[in-house]
């Protein structure tokens, strides 16, 4: 069994895809089908160029605060792909990749970090919940999801992810507690990217991994390389199957790297070394992957260029559209705090239309 | 006297009061080494080192708690709430044992610590970190709540706060920590909690803000030809009634103006006092100008929430025009 073998107690750690895109563990190499593979490094693709484009247009002002997936894109997209459609998605907020694979339009993130609401609308099939800002408190969204799909008797399992700095947080723990008293069909991925903003993760967390928490939940806890899509595929393959068998509960711990800011309000010089930067710069995910597919006879370094074209003109044009599309009505903050307008909602909105009429715009 | 933005203001009365006082400590999310994502607490671990000065786990609830354990126990924690949003983990705490500890143990326990946060919109922030939440701190007994809005009062305050011996809250607006700068002595000194500050003498109408917002109703009454009369709360809770008391029975009108939601908000309670103490000296009934009880919005439709002065100035015109 995946986590007896690789028990963070016993410090190990999953890889199957070494950092120069080798194959290290054969046997676990796991099924994929070709379609699947292409889908995650689309997305990984896509979801690159969208950060580095995100920053840029950051430093020109047309962009707000905006937090940089670059370096965990691989923790996310291996993850991701081998839930099902069914599946819950519960984010916090720096899974832009997870959330693009999962059918959250590129639109629509750039609309949430150019401060607009309607950035957390998804379409109706979309089973993704808005990004969650406080820290922790998604994971007992993620219980209830699975609770519910327990009760109902469906299929579904929810998936959520938290930073490691998130993994103190006291709505971490009873949202654990929680989903393991029940065996819920739940799995988490604490995406270790080594920071809370400039904290270090040894600073404030004296476990040795942050798998082995797990233990004290009473389920399964893994560390995986995440920047190896298919050990995170695994890795969570092999939690879905419990899952899904009514035997509860997951932790992966994905040990990755921020490579850039916490967000673009952070400056990381402060804290941490650029030659740290630059050890984990040789295990970027997406040179791994990419270099994995070509050997497969997958993809080509021409069909490498080529979509990174295309996708640097979607990233582009996706983003002039947004942030073409203006402020938000007067009766758009409104309209959502209840189903209705109560009496005192509809006063304030009149009397500030009223305030606008007469006075002009602000 | 040096010039100072409001930010190096209380950076200033942290690092004075640690260089007094071997018993104060200042920790919180990123606070130690970064010196908070803000800086306000910047230089003072490399000063005072890691024991007094630290980075917490993302544990609200435990950065409060924690405080509790170390002022029973001779410390004065003066904790950091990254964001005023992000207190709310930690109210319980503050609700069921910061305020209530000296009340439970009659007086043998009481908790000299200060809860900082930086708080309030304006600033494009994402979801959570534009909340104006004095509402939900002031109603509780056993708290003390106040809210600089100048250089000099945030460093007032911030000392009084940790020579307080009860639980103060001290909420930063974070829209003017470097908006401006102001000449401010360089020794220590206590600005009184619970005494508000008169902005400007005036006669016709007492505008009651604090925060950022007080300087919003300086900019709006340069633009009219009224003499208003303007006070800056400064301390929420407990609330100097006596100068709203005294104004509004000179001027006769007032006005509250607040980004905290409007309903059940800090000017219900103020033009409650003035309603029971100043009924008969009113020529107009009392006006508030306050947050929509909407979630704040995020940055793009934050221009409809936030309070500007042309409509602070719309509010002064209507109440003038008001007879009693
Ligand atoms: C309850 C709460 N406290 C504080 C914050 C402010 N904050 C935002 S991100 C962050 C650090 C998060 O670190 P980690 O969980 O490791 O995730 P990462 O940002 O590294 O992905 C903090 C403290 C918050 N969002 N929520």
């Amino acid at each position: 069994m995946l986590f007896e073998e690789f028990d963070p107690l016993k410090g190990k750690t999953l890889q199957i895809l070494d950092q120069d895109g080798k194959i290290v563990n054969d046997k676990l190499v796991p099924k994929i089908k070709k379609d699947t593979l292409m889908k995650m490094y689309h997305t990984m693709v896509l979801g690159r160029i969208a950060d580095e484009k995100a920053l840029q247009f950051q430093r020109q002002g047309r962009m707000l605060t905006y937090a940089p997936n670059h370096g965990q894109e691989a923790a996310q997209l291996g993850s991701i792909a081998a839930m099902d459609d069914d599946d819950w998605l519960v984010l916090a907020f720096r899974e832009m990749n997870a959330m693009l694979y999962k059918g959250v339009t590129l639109e629509q993130s750039f609309l949430y970090w150019l401060g607009n609401e309607w950035g957390s609308r998804f379409n109706d099939d979309v089973k993704v919940l808005p990004i969650n800002v406080p820290i922790g408190s998604q994971i007992s969204h993620a219980a209830g999801l699975a609770y519910a799909a327990k009760l109902k008797g469906t299929k579904e399992v929810a998936i959520a992810y938290i930073g490691d700095g998130g993994t103190s947080h006291g709505e971490f723990h009873e949202g654990m507690s929680f989903a393991s008293a029940y065996d819920l069909p739940m799995i988490v991925i604490i995406q270790n990217n080594q920071y809370a903003i400039s904290t270090p993760r040894e600073k404030t967390i004296k476990s040795k991994t942050l798998a082995q928490k797990a233990i004290a939940y009473g389920i399964p806890g893994i560390q995986v390389d995440g920047n190896d899509p298919l050990a995170m595929y695994l890795a969570t393959e092999t939690a879905r199957e419990r899952a899904l068998k009514g035997e509860g509960p997951t932790l992966i711990e994905a040990v990755t790297y921020r490579m850039g800011p916490h967000t673009t309000s952070d400056n990381p010089k402060l804290y941490r070394e650029d030659s740290e930067v630059e050890e984990w710069e040789k295990k970027d995910p997406l040179k791994r992957f990419k270099k994995y597919l070509i050997d497969k006879k997958y993809w080509t370094d021409k069909k490498d260029e080529d979509l990174h074209e295309t996708s640097k003109k979607e990233v582009l044009d996706t983003f002039k559209k947004v942030e073409n599309s203006g402020e938000v009505d007067l009766e758009d903050i409104f309209k959502y705090t209840y189903e209705s307008l109560t009496p005192e909602l509809e006063k304030q909105m009149k009397y500030y239309q009223e305030f606008l009429n007469e006075e002009g715009a602000k | 006297m040096a010039v100072k933005t409001i930010l190096q203001a209380i950076n200033e009365a942290l690092d004075q009061a640690m260089e007094k006082d071997e018993s104060v400590v200042v920790y919180g999310e990123d606070v130690g080494f970064e010196g908070g994502v803000f800086r306000t607490t910047a230089g003072l671990q490399k000063k005072y080192g890691e024991g007094r000065v630290f980075d917490t786990p993302i544990a609200e609830a435990a950065i409060a708690g924690s405080a509790v354990g170390m002022a029973i126990n001779g410390l004065k924690p003066v904790v950091e709430m990254q964001f005023s949003g992000f207190s709310l983990p930690a109210y319980n705490q503050v609700v069921t044992h910061v305020a209530r500890f000296r009340n439970r143990s009659r007086g043998k326990y009481h908790l000299p610590m200060v809860i900082r946060m930086p708080y309030g919109g304006g600033v494009k922030a994402l979801e959570h970190h534009s909340e104006s939440l004095e509402t939900l701190y002031a109603h509780i007994p056993g708290l003390k709540l106040v809210i600089p809005s100048t250089p000099y009062d945030a460093k007032g305050l911030t000392m009084a706060a940790i020579n307080d011996p009860d639980p103060v809250i001290i909420m930063e607006p974070k829209r003017i920590y470097r908006a401006f700068k102001q000449d401010i002595p360089d020794e220590p000194y206590e600005v009184e909690i619970g005494k508000a500050r008169m902005v400007k003498e005036g006669k016709d109408i007492t505008i009651i803000a604090w925060g950022a917002l007080v300087r919003e109703v300086e900019k709006a009454m340069k633009t009219l030809d009224v003499d208003a009369e303007i006070i800056d709360l400064r301390t929420i809770a407990p609330m100097d009634t006596e100068a709203i008391i005294k104004s509004v029975k000179k001027t006769g009108r007032v006005l509250v103006v607040h980004e905290a939601y409007k309903s059940f908000g800090p000017a219900a309670e103020i033009i409650s006092r003035v309603n029971e103490e100043a009924f008969f000296y009113l020529e107009a009934a009392p006006r508030r100008l306050a947050g929509f009880d909407v979630t704040v919005p995020l940055p793009k439709g934050e221009g409809h929430f936030i309070i500007s002065p042309e409509q602070i100035a719309y509010e002064v015109k209507k109440l003038m025009a008001e007879k009693a």
